[in-house]
């Protein structure tokens, strides 16, 4: 077949010149002859969102179809954009984190931790122990309740609706303890420079334990909910391929890029907070499908809870924040920080020059690297697989558009 | 209203018939599924979860606008977004209600600053009910619910009332 975006450019240098047929159809709709009996076709633009159940946010994609094949597809952003880097160099550092939680807003403590680490560097401040011990295991606990959203959603695309249920359920119990620990259930601010903001609540131990000793549980019955469907393995065992070299060329990163078969996990290479000390693997694909990036993260869940039952085991005492100054002064310098969020890589890299605000804010969302590889994997597919891929790659659009 | 001898409670309602469809439109708010950004989480998916349970107030999503009774803004508006927010409460079929959820529909709520998001949702569509918060916990968009039934179950006595006081 001949590539769709050749035929989009022909059409329209047709039309610019006046020379089409005056019987062409309406924008939106072109006319091409295929086919070996000379019946011409017409592939139909259909819009899909910002208002779509299923683009996960703010996503708009403009999908072209010939019958029920797609051949062209563009994703638009900036539905959501609100300014978080510009903002920035409004803030206080301390204030970096409110902007961070409403970027990632599912796993919004990642995003906290990202930019309190790249102060933390700036300024050379030994975090204690306790407090890196507190970010990783609320950490992981942001980790699973994200996979929650996620699993829920992606078996909304694909057409069950059941596992949505079962996944609320879980991650109301995970926002009870996110809960009691930070005093939100959404945007914590928990996680600041120098520590987190208060120690962990009395008795908090037990239920998070008791929580795990559930979710092992649980875990196996979302799997065998979902992913031992037939129908459900049907609809994602080989399709949305993304092989290795796509992955690395395009910038993905977490899980996405892990079922393409690269271990490449920030937790390991890069190791922050506690996650040196902490035991864990790093699930990875082989063939990048969206069966893959399904198992990944279901893998990376019960790895979540492997290090929550080690983070509460050897949670260490002492002081949950070091010293650090009501008004925060970062000296001048340039800083790139990153954690391995729920998503992927997210980072920050900050310019400053000593005052009490970045110069210069950068925030990199490892959604925004997803949305762009859709016009290269929706093509060929099916346009009822659309969705579910969409909701394969697992993408928020507040840290895409930021 | 008229007493069941047996049950005790309102059986027989003597209303007029826009009351008695405002009534039923109370218990069956159908909300368009239209998440902008974080308060979605909180608003449209906590909600309708296990625990906060909307449906048991008959309060169920639709895909589409033009099945939709209430559009739930959940999430900051830029210029961008503006114009589709207004061409689907065109879309919806009346009679329609919106609920502005969370500070940024409200007013611009952290981002009011940045230049190109939008001061409030009501610089838009016509709000009937606002949410605090930021995200609004579920049981607040609930809340908003109910007090939005109250506002439709009422708005039949209060046009009759303006009625009155124009004769």
């Amino acid at each position: 077949m001949t590539d769709a975006r050749d035929i989009v450019t022909s059409v329209g240098e047709l039309a610019s010149e006046g020379t089409h047929d005056p019987g062409m159809p309406p924008a939106g709709i072109r006319r091409i002859p295929s086919g070996v009996d000379g019946l011409s076709t017409e592939h139909l633009i259909i819009n899909m969102g910002p208002q779509h159940p299923s683009t996960h946010g703010v996503l708009r994609v403009i999908v072209e179809v010939d019958g029920e094949e797609v051949v062209a597809a563009e994703s638009t952003l900036g539905y959501l954009h609100r300014g978080i880097e510009k903002l920035a160099e409004t803030r206080r550092f301390d204030q970096l984190g409110t902007l961070m939680d409403r970027g990632d807003y599912v796993s919004g403590i990642h995003g906290e931790q990202a930019a309190a680490l790249a102060v933390e560097k700036l300024m050379e401040i030994e975090v204690p122990s306790k407090a890196r011990w507190i970010r990783s295991l609320m950490a992981e606990l942001t980790r699973i309740a994200s996979h929650l959203v996620w699993y829920g959603t992606f078996g909304l695309d694909t057409g069950a609706m059941g596992q949505f249920l079962y996944a609320m359920r879980d991650r109301e119990a995970i926002l009870d303890i996110l809960e009691a620990v930070s005093g939100q259930r959404m945007m914590f601010n928990y996680v600041r420079p120098g520590g987190v903001v208060a120690d962990l609540p009395v008795g908090i131990e037990a239920k998070i334990i008791a929580f795990c000793d559930g979710f092992d549980g649980y875990l196996e019955e979302h799997h065998a909910l979902l992913g031992g469907n037939e129908i459900f393995q049907h609809r994602v065992k080989g399709v949305g391929v993304i092989d290795r070299e796509m992955a690395l060329a395009f910038g993905l990163s977490g899980a996405n890029l892990r079922a393409a078969g690269v271990g490449f996990d920030v937790r390991r290479e890069r190791p922050y907070d506690a996650y040196s000390e902490l035991e864990f693997d790093v699930p990875i694909g082989t063939r990048g499908d969206a069966w893959d990036r399904y198992m990944v993260r279901m893998e990376e869940m019960r790895q979540s809870v492997r290090m929550v039952r080690q983070a509460i085991a050897g949670m260490p005492e002492g002081e949950h924040t070091a010293k650090v100054p009501k008004v925060i002064r970062v000296p001048a310098g340039e800083v790139y920080a990153s954690v391995e969020s729920s998503r992927g890589e997210t980072a920050v890299h900050m310019v400053t020059d000593g005052g009490t605000s970045p110069v210069r804010y950068h925030y990199r969302g490892p959604s925004l690297f997803a949305v762009q590889l859709l016009e290269e994997i929706l093509p060929g597919h099916l346009l009822a697989d659309v969705v579910m891929m969409i909701g394969s790659l697992d993408i928020m659009l507040g840290e895409a558009d930021r | 209203m008229a007493i069941d001898r047996l049950t005790g409670e309102h059986s027989i309602a003597f209303i007029r018939s826009e009351q008695l469809f405002d009534l039923a439109r109370s218990h069956s708010l159908w909300y368009m599924a239209f998440g902008i950004a974080c308060c979605a989480i909180e608003g449209l998916m906590s909600a309708s979860g296990p625990r906060f349970d909307f449906d048991r107030m008959g309060v169920f999503f639709r895909a589409s606008p033009r099945q939709a009774d209430v559009m739930i803004v959940a999430g900051t508006v830029n210029l961008k977004m503006a114009e589709t927010v207004r061409m689907l409460y065109d879309q919806m079929p009346e009679p329609k209600w919106v609920v502005a959820m969370g500070a940024c529909a409200n007013t611009g709520g952290p981002f009011r600053e940045y230049p190109n998001v939008v001061l409030g949702v009501d610089k838009i569509v016509p709000v009937d009910v606002y949410i605090p918060g930021c995200p609004p916990r579920p049981e607040s968009v609930q809340y908003a619910f109910i007090e939005l039934q109250k506002k439709i179950r009422n708005r039949t006595g209060e046009r009759l009332a303006a009625r009155r006081d124009r004769t």
